[in-house]
């Protein structure tokens, strides 16, 4: 018995809009085998990851939290994935964009004004730019792999931020902590609705993102070349579009959302600079991008569900006492079975049992 | 049947109720065919017929849905190409089999089913391409062969198996006419010597000269046999399409009163862009109002690089080396080119000339998106998708485009309707030069004369048309002149009333302007 | 001294060679396969996990190796028989295996480590200098070499080396000759996923010796850039690997000097160094794509 793979003539569409949901399907039934091998009740863990923490408004804000840089970096990585520039660096996009940010506040904490706030974004938007722009620019002119090279720069960008909070930028009034001075008023991201829950503006600056990437992805030429660039790039420099413009396109506007939601976080969430401000949302975000389907109204619904799993995580540890660790095995799977199920699109599956091939060479 | 067909017993091969799906669609259908010893024998048929499925599943590439093969009397499943081999089935591939970055050595050697050690293969290799007069260095890298070289691997490659059956698939589409005469006597020689083969090809004269019996195709059933020889090529194209092909209509240009030269190439040299690919050297050509000019040339001697310098996906240290209408474009994106009145339809179709998960009015737009962007495009960068895709139904209706779906992906149309839906897309914008590689590469019969005419048709109106081929028989048919591209460089045009192939022939082969014709020469280069 | 920083540096090259040597012979038969992190963490964690509860190392080793080969083997369904997006599925693969471990290592965070001892050679490893450089060194070193000169040998001297390089030039042309080229793939895959398993045990039985979370700190990603660096040949990533052991060990040996330099900075020298080496190797686009293998990364789906 092998598995045989039919192209199927025309892209389906019953499974296009399918596809991610029979991925989350089986990625619930794997988790729940996993929970039961950890000796856990799989009903009831399940419970605690995915609707516990959606049943109070406090854990509401939670979730819009965790998941505003996921949705932002997630936008950003759409299009350069939609256009096949593999940038996996977002992560170090995303502390660069903290730490440009941050620089007012850190190391002019007497220039408070109401519009520091607005620079600040600015500021980090052009500095996770800025660090794409360096992966890009190396793989237009000297052809270098971007993977690899955006890749690397992350570790490169976890060094820097560690070397700010423990050396020039440490708080001097911080008992030798590894950490900035906290932020002035003017240069924290306000809550949403502070009556009920921390939500900052994060949230909103990541929904605004979706909808515009939406907006150029699926109804304006840029969105189509990126499409024809990234689907044959053949095709798409016959058409007049340049494929080197593409990559830095792609990677600024990927870094500049990553920035933003660096900068958002900082500002928003945490309220200064630690050796470590992101678990890994630069990573998970590409997780997020593919669940999406790479299109950023998709990737709002993924980018909620992922950001689910991290409280869902936090929950279970507390509630039935499964290590927080589950959560990024969790993760990692989800991306295997949307990449498995994506298969459906393209292809009819057949199964062919070797005992009809020798039906067929007796006749 | 006619009565020369041999007996069960004596013939070498013979197939019975063949058939293969894919999906619904049934390439080959309860197909018959035998081929006796020491003959050669023809399979006919247009793109498309099942021809290439039949010899696939003989050689044991592809697997037949029911159906029976017994090879000297016996039954045989071929379930491998190694088993085609171990029974003595040899196969000749069209797109060659070969691996680019190995040694020609190293090639054969992957077909060969026991482990010989590289030097002997080697000097196997080197006898036999003695003995047939198959120049040919075992050490050379493919990637840096001529496409007649690559053959000469591929055919060496399965002499050296012994086999009792070879076979072709369109050899001589590669070959200069005189290289294919080559072909042709080393074909006849190993016909005397007892083996059968098996010629695919649907060039009529060459099998009328060469082949003893064939067997015609058609959708995946055979629909005649016949002797070559008795066959006029006429009624060969007519078993074959299965009803008269028109004839293109090319009368004598109609505005000789403006003879303007539309599209003019001055002195254009360009460096290989990769190392696979081949220099341009000082390539001068003029194509007129009202005027098809050819340009005839074996695969790889340069006409793609010069399609990608004249369209502008490659642009050129002068602005004087190209000129559309008159305007100096050289230093000119394909963009800029087009909105100067120029239009393109480049070799491949998939993947180049349009997307292939793309619909076919996102392909429309693909090209179109410069030239009537005020059509086509709203505020901000807005795509008129109602507009495109009114324009797209213009166009298949234009072009007689068969299709499956309301608005298909490029990748869901065969290779016919596909071309004619780029040449169509072109065709609508009334362009007043228009460049073609390849208009009619494995496009059926029917498709292919109407693109041939529509493009003779735009010339007509006052166009200037520029069709670049391999197809010989093609360019004949449509160019007001023939010009030759060989190693880079360009003859000059010959009018079509004192153009032959033999003096074509000779100028693909490089005979021209002190190049003497031989491989190695090309390799110094 | 001198030849306690040579030993060190053969430690540090010794995983970066293997998990490069593995996926060399990947890419040579035309995938590319990016969850080398994720396999080479999965091999660290489960190369400590078996040599903890048995007490026995080489258990450990071999436990890793066989790990790292089922988990290529996902990737390997995926992408091959699957025909999923190989750069993707391996970034899954990655993530995957950084999840996982993070989640069965939790237990052997801060216990002690059980290290791979030695294997002196029998009298060679008396000899001055190279006897203790070369022949008295844990196994995995010596599995180490003798795999690179056995892929350099199988690759460019055996009919089966010719066939994979065959796949990975053209698979359309080889599948034509009946040369099967999705097993050929599983198998050179699952090589990979073992080496880069392995590799994997060294840090965690050698190296370390410990169980760190993420303890394999871009490593995959390194040997990747290493296959590039050495244009795919088997001698050049040994050549390079060393050369990148040596970079690391030297900023360690600068950190601990204390020469004024922040140690972030030192410790993201190989990072850096990978980048610039990259873009050395890669900025004459001929010569890549010369060396390339043709099919790299690109899906094949037989017809049958």
């Amino acid at each position: 018995m092998r598995l045989e793979l039919v192209k199927r003539p025309q892209q389906s569409t019953l499974f296009s809009a399918l596809s991610p949901f029979i991925a989350f399907g089986l990625t619930i039934v794997a988790g729940a085998t996993l929970f039961a091998a950890l000796g856990k009740d799989p009903v009831e863990t399940l419970y605690y990851y995915f609707i516990d923490p959606l049943t109070e408004t406090w854990s509401l804000h939670e979730l819009a939290i965790k998941a505003a840089p996921l949705i932002l970096i997630a936008v950003g990585l759409s299009v350069c994935f939609l256009s096949s520039n593999w940038n996996i660096g977002a992560e170090g996009q995303f502390i660069m964009g903290a730490i440009a940010g941050s620089i007012l506040p850190v190391l002019f904490p007497d220039f408070q004004f109401w519009f520091v706030l607005p620079l600040m974004l600015i500021m980090g938007m052009a500095g996770g730019a800025a660090y794409a722009f360096i992966p890009a620019l190396l793989k237009v002119r000297f052809n270098t792999n971007e993977i690899l090279s955006s890749l690397m720069l992350v570790y490169v960008a976890q060094l820097f931020l560690d070397w700010l909070v423990r050396g020039p930028w440490r708080n001097p009034e911080g008992f030798n902590f590894p950490e900035t001075r906290n932020f002035h008023e003017y240069a924290i991201l306000p809550e949403i609705w502070s009556a009920s829950g921390r939500a900052h503006w994060g949230f909103v600056f990541a929904i605004v993102a979706a909808l515009v990437l939406w907006f150029m992805l699926s109804k304006t030429i840029k969105g189509f070349e990126v499409k024809v660039i990234g689907q044959s790039p053949r095709a798409g420099r016959f058409a007049g579009f340049s494929a080197g413009r593409m990559v830095v396109f792609a990677f600024l506007v990927s870094g500049a959302m990553a920035g933003l939601a660096g900068i958002s976080e900082v500002s928003g969430a945490i309220g200064q600079l630690r050796p470590t401000i992101s678990p890994g949302y630069g990573f998970t975000a590409i997780i997020v991008a593919f669940l999406g389907r790479l299109n950023p109204l998709g990737i709002v619904a993924a980018g909620l569900i992922l950001a689910l799993t991290y409280l869902g995580g936090e929950a279970a540890q507390i509630s039935v006492g499964l290590s927080d660790k589950v959560v990024r095995a969790f993760q990692g799977s989800i991306l295997f079975f949307v990449l498995a199920c994506d298969t459906l699109i393209h292809y009819r599956i057949r199964m062919v049992r070797p005992a009809q091939k020798a039906e067929v060479a007796n006749v | 049947m006619d009565q020369s067909d041999p007996s069960q017993t004596e013939a070498l091969l013979a197939v019975r109720g063949l058939t293969k799906m894919f999906g619904s669609l049934k390439a080959c259908d309860n197909v018959d065919l035998t081929i006796g010893r020491g003959e050669i024998h023809a399979l006919l048929g247009e793109n498309g017929a099942g021809k290439s499925t039949l010899v696939k599943m003989l050689f044991g590439s592809l697997e037949p849905a029911s159906g029976t093969i017994h090879w000297k009397g016996e039954p045989v499943r071929i379930a491998s190409p190694a088993q085609a081999r171990a029974l003595g089935i040899g196969m000749v591939f069209q797109h060659f089999s070969l691996f680019e970055a190995l040694t020609a050595a190293e090639n054969i050697a992957l077909s060969i089913d026991d482990d010989t050690p590289i030097m002997k293969i080697a000097e196997r290799a080197r006898n036999l391409s003695k003995t047939y007069g198959l120049p040919l260095d075992p050490f050379s890298h493919v990637g840096d062969l001529s496409v007649g070289e690559r053959q000469r691997i591929e055919i060496i490659r399965c002499l050296l198996q012994e086999p009792e059956l070879i076979i072709l698939d369109e050899p001589t589409s590669v070959l200069t006419p005189q290289e294919a005469d080559k072909l042709f006597e080393t074909l006849e020689r190993l016909k005397g010597e007892g083996k059968s083969i098996l010629y695919i090809s649907h060039r009529l004269e060459e099998v009328k000269r060469i082949c003893d019996r064939a067997t015609v195709l058609r959708h995946g059933k055979v629909v005649d046999h016949c002797d070559p020889k008795q066959e006029t090529a006429a009624s060969l194209a007519r078993m074959m399409v299965g009803l008269e092909v028109q004839n293109v209509t090319r009368d004598v240009p109609a505005s000789a009163s403006d003879h303007r030269p539309l599209l003019e190439v001055d002195r254009l040299s360009r460096k290989p862009a990769t190392p696979f690919s081949v220099a341009l050297r000082d390539i001068s050509v003029k194509v007129h109002a009202g005027e098809v000019l050819g340009i005839a040339g074996v695969a790889g001697n340069g006409q793609g690089e010069f399609f990608e310098a004249v369209s502008g996906e490659a642009l050129q240290d002068r602005a004087e080396t190209v000129r559309v209408s008159g305007h100096l474009v050289g230093r000119l994106g394909i963009s800029q080119r087009r909105l100067k009145g120029a239009a393109f339809v480049p070799e491949e179709r998939l993947g180049h000339g349009a997307a292939p998960a793309m619909r076919l009015s996102e392909n429309l737009f693909l090209t179109r998106y410069r030239t009537d962007a005020r059509e086509y495009m709203g505020a901000a960068g807005t795509i008129r998708t109602s507009r495109i895709a009114a324009a797209a139904r213009r166009i298949v209706e234009a072009m007689d485009v068969r299709k499956s779906a309301e608005d298909p992906e490029a990748s869901a149309l065969s290779g016919g309707n596909l071309q004619k839906f780029i040449i169509g897309r072109e065709l609508d914008r009334e362009p007043k030069v228009m460049v073609v590689n390849q208009p009619t590469w494995g496009v059926d019969a029917g498709a292919a004369a109407r693109i041939r005419q529509a493009l003779i048709d735009l010339a007509r109106s006052g166009s200037a048309v520029l069709v670049i081929s391999q197809d010989l028989d093609e360019l004949f048919e449509m160019s007001d002149a023939i010009a030759v591209m060989h190693d880079g460089q360009l003859s000059a045009p010959i009018p079509i009333s004192e153009a032959t192939y033999e003096k074509v022939g000779l100028l693909m082969g490089g005979a021209d302007a002190g190049h003497p014709p031989s491989p190695l020469e090309e390799e110094a280069v | 001294m001198f030849e306690a920083i040579l030993l060190t540096v053969s430690m540090a090259a010794t995983p970066l060679l293997l998990a490069a040597i593995g996926e060399l012979v990947v890419e040579r038969s035309g995938v590319l396969n990016l969850g080398v992190e994720g396999m080479m963490i999965m091999g660290a964690v489960t190369g400590f996990g078996v040599a903890l509860t048995t007490g026995n190392p080489f258990l450990g080793a071999l436990a890793a190796i066989i790990v790292g080969a089922l988990f290529s083997l996902l990737f390997a369904f995926l992408t091959l028989t699957l025909v999923t997006n190989q750069v993707a599925t391996g970034l899954a693969l990655t993530l995957l295996g950084l999840g996982l471990s993070g989640m069965i290592g939790e237990s052997f965070v801060g216990q002690p480590g059980v290290r791979l001892q030695r294997l002196d050679v029998p009298f060679l490893s008396e000899l001055p200098i190279v006897g203790r450089l070369i022949f008295s060194q844990d196994l995995i070193f010596y599995v180490s070499v003798f795999l690179t000169v056995a892929v350099a040998w199988f690759l460019f001297y055996t009919k089966a080396g010719l066939t994979l390089r065959s796949v990975g030039d053209n698979h359309a042309s080889a599948h034509a000759l009946g040369i099967k080229v999705i097993r050929i793939r599983y198998m050179a895959v699952l090589f990979g996923g073992a080496c880069a398993g392995l590799a994997g045990a060294h840090l965690s039985l050698v190296y370390v010796p410990q169980w760190v979370e993420n303890m394999t700190a871009g490593r995959g990603w390194i040997a990747l850039a290493l296959v590039v660096f050495a244009s795919w040949r088997p001698l050049r990533v040994l050549a390079g690997a060393y050369l990148f052991g040596a970079v690391s060990i030297g900023q360690l040996h600068a950190q601990a000097l204390g020469i004024g330099i922040p140690s972030q900075l030192l410790s993201a020298l190989p990072y850096i160094a990978t980048i610039v080496v990259l873009v050395l190797i890669s900025r004459n686009r001929r010569l890549t794509m010369v060396n390339t293998p043709a099919s790299l990364g690109r899906p094949f789906v037989p017809d049958r």
